[in-house]
């Protein structure tokens, strides 16, 4: 199975009616050796994970992930440090893995190197927040043919042809902005995001999912009837950031059993 | 070698004669719209503002109008013959250091905040280093009603605190970022995280030719100004062009402004003066073109200054609007294709600069404009006898609070580094 095939059937509505989770990570946060102990305990619960590679100007995330990603950093934290530990550690991480970075670093390593380590290391894709369609072309072309993912972003302010467009280009899944904003901010799902899911759904055959502000059970619960999936970032970054327990936490965003 | 100056010249023509940036806002190889999706509907929009708002008459004619008469457009040009007869050269001043609070920046900040206007803004948010575009972005949002809000690093609080006290008279609140490096790409981080939270209602008034497309164009646009005075005054006052022009570049607004109506005029040198800071390591200049490698933040591609690993490297500079890691897209391209050396000036030869155009002309400078000064006096020691034009892009008042830090250099002798 090609890893973008990978991504799309652990994200489509499997045995239960719940929305699978997406859990993001930090890469080192808040120290290597707990960061791969997280990584390893949260992919038995998720149905997907996403890395952060750290960045010195993460403009679309909020406070959380920015303090995360510079202690990260200061680690000594870097893609080709990702790609090393990963190819060392030989985990076996059942979930499809996919990298989130700014688009900066990935030039730097070389868009051929990228795609020829991410297979070697077991990556399936990619989501890079400062990297619109328009600019896509040379990464989607390097990736395309190791037929990883990479993953394009929707919002509520995309207009609807801008949303056909995204949801034919995207690979593994749609990820849907479900507020406008930046990361990490709380999200209710009032009216107009139900009615916003529902748009991106009818233009998707990929799964959607829903990132951005999701913290609680409830919320969950909710997004579920309108989305295939949910992406967990800056709540788990601070369960992270408390010392608390991130599977335990991913764990309690699914139905009681 | 033989095809790539052929290219090179293909380009450069395409920027005279007006094509470049091209519709995806591509300067040659540098520019472009690298933002979240979530802005990506509020710069097509503002792309949409720059076609048709911008060069429309009705709108040409309220910016003719608020230049002339609030900020104080044409600026002098003044002949400078007693720093000109130390040099060996005959030294002219373009005068941006008179307009309206103090710099080239009101150009610009009173052009888009027209613009946010017509586009139906409800609230702009801005960045800043050194101030200067905050109070530029604050006066003319107070001008016009719209309320302000200025983004700006701690460490640049604290070095120009006398704009920040101005920048609350004019009514905007100003908000310190303590994040990241805490100077003008931490301020533009934020300015951006605020713009991506409400990208309907906000308009993102950013203080140089940064940025995703359209601002590069949007903002060349408004400087451009300088240049066309500038030239014309030269024609008139001294009967013939410059043979060199002398602009110093952070980010690149004053240095574009003033280049651009010279772009065609193949006999004048220009010359862009970067921030060489106390040394040459990363970390201690703010050289981006002289010490960059291509690569994106804050929306284009462009040069920039960063380590293996793609992360963005602190910089230095005595001069807080120099002080950032990228540089216009523009001034990339124009280093590529060679019409303009790009060059740098240290923090110890800006401030002699500064002290000696003090003495012989009775004009403080900003620690910026004093790096196109130290710029244009080492060309002038080399190629005696020649006609300098020298972009004075703002007052050095605003930078008394770290000049009373430093002893007043000998004039006219540099400071040892």
């Amino acid at each position: 199975m090609s890893p973008r095939d990978r991504i799309r059937n652990a994200l489509s509505r499997g045995r239960d009616d719940e929305a699978a989770i997406v859990a993001y990570l930090t890469a080192g946060y808040p120290d290597p050796e707990r960061f791969f102990a997280a990584l390893e305990d949260v992919a038995r619960v998720a149905d997907a994970v996403e890395i952060g590679v750290p960045f010195s100007d993460p403009m679309a995330d909020g406070v959380t992930i920015q303090r995360s990603s510079e202690q990260a950093i200061e680690h000594g934290v870097s893609l080709r440090w990702i790609f090393d530990e990963l190819a060392r550690r030989e985990l076996e991480l059942a979930p499809p893995v996919l990298l989130m970075s700014y688009l900066n670093p990935l030039l730097v390593f070389g868009y051929e190197a990228l795609a020829e380590r991410s297979v070697e290391c077991g990556i399936s894709g990619y989501i890079v927040p400062d990297l619109p369609y328009e600019e896509s072309g040379p990464l989607n072309a390097a990736l395309g043919e190791r037929r990883l993912a990479l993953v394009q972003m929707v919002t509520p302010v995309t207009p609807p042809e801008r949303l056909e467009a995204l949801c034919a280009a995207s690979e593994g899944f749609v990820y849907a902005v479900t507020r406008t904003g930046i990361t990490g901010r709380a999200v209710a799902l009032p009216a107009e995001a139900t009615e916003y899911l529902a748009r991106v759904k009818a233009a998707s055959e990929l799964p959607v999912c829903a990132g951005f502000g999701v913290r609680k059970r409830a919320q969950v619960e909710a997004i579920s009837q309108h989305a295939d999936g949910v992406v967990v970032g800056t709540a788990l970054v601070e369960v992270l950031e408390r010392g608390d327990d991130p599977a335990g936490f991913v764990q309690s965003l699914r139905p009681a059993r | 070698m033989h095809e790539d100056a052929n290219d090179h010249e293909a380009l450069l023509e395409a920027l005279i004669d007006g094509s470049l940036p091209d519709e995806r806002g591509r300067f040659g190889p540098f520019g472009g719209q690298y933002v979240p999706e979530t802005l990506m509907t509020a710069v097509n929009r503002l792309s949409e503002g720059v076609r048709d708002v911008l060069p429309s008459a009705a709108f040409q004619q309220r910016l003719e109008a608020e230049l002339k008469s609030w900020v104080g457009r044409p600026t002098a040009l003044t002949a400078a013959p007693r720093l000109g007869e130390r040099w060996g050269a005959d030294v002219w001043f373009k005068r941006e250091d008179l307009a309206h609070t103090g710099a080239h920046k009101i150009n610009n900040g009173i052009g888009q905040a027209l613009l946010a206007q017509a586009l139906g803004a409800k609230r702009v948010v801005a960045e800043t280093g050194a101030g200067q575009h905050g109070v530029a972005a604050a006066a003319a949002c107070a001008r016009l009603g719209l309320p302000c809000v200025v983004y700006m690093g701690e460490v640049d609080v604290e070095r120009q605190a006398p704009n920040v006290d101005r920048m609350r008279r004019l009514g905007a609140s100003v908000i310190s970022v303590t994040s990241g490096d805490r100077t003008l790409r931490s301020a533009i981080d934020e300015a951006i995280r605020d713009w991506v939270s409400d990208p309907e209602g906000t308009y993102y008034l950013i203080g140089s030719a940064i940025g995703p497309h359209p601002y590069p164009l949007l903002v060349r646009e408004l400087q451009a100004v300088i240049g066309r005075e500038a030239r014309a005054q030269m024609l008139e006052k001294g009967g013939k062009l410059p043979d060199a022009v002398f602009a110093c570049v952070g980010g690149g607004s004053n240095a574009i402004g003033i280049f651009h109506a010279f772009l065609a005029d193949r006999d004048v040198a220009l010359f862009g003066i970067e921030a060489g800071g106390c040394g040459s390591a990363l970390g201690q200049h703010s050289a981006t073109i002289a010490a960059g490698r291509p690569g994106v933040l804050h929306g284009n591609y462009s040069m920039l200054l960063y380590d293996d690993d793609g992360q963005i490297q602190e910089t230095h500079s005595v001069s807080a609007g120099l002080d950032y890691p990228g540089v216009g897209p523009e001034h990339s391209l124009l280093k590529l294709v060679g019409r303009v050396d790009y060059e740098t000036a240290s923090d110890a030869e800006a401030l002699a600069a500064l002290d000696e155009c003090c003495e012989a002309e009775g004009i403080l400078p900003a620690l910026e404009s004093a790096h196109a000064l130290a710029g244009a006096k080492r060309w002038a020691d080399k190629n005696p006898g020649r006609r300098i034009l020298i972009g004075m892009s703002g007052r050095g008042d605003k930078d008394m609070p770290i000049l009373s830090r430093f002893p007043r250099s000998e004039a006219g002798v540099d400071v040892a580094a």
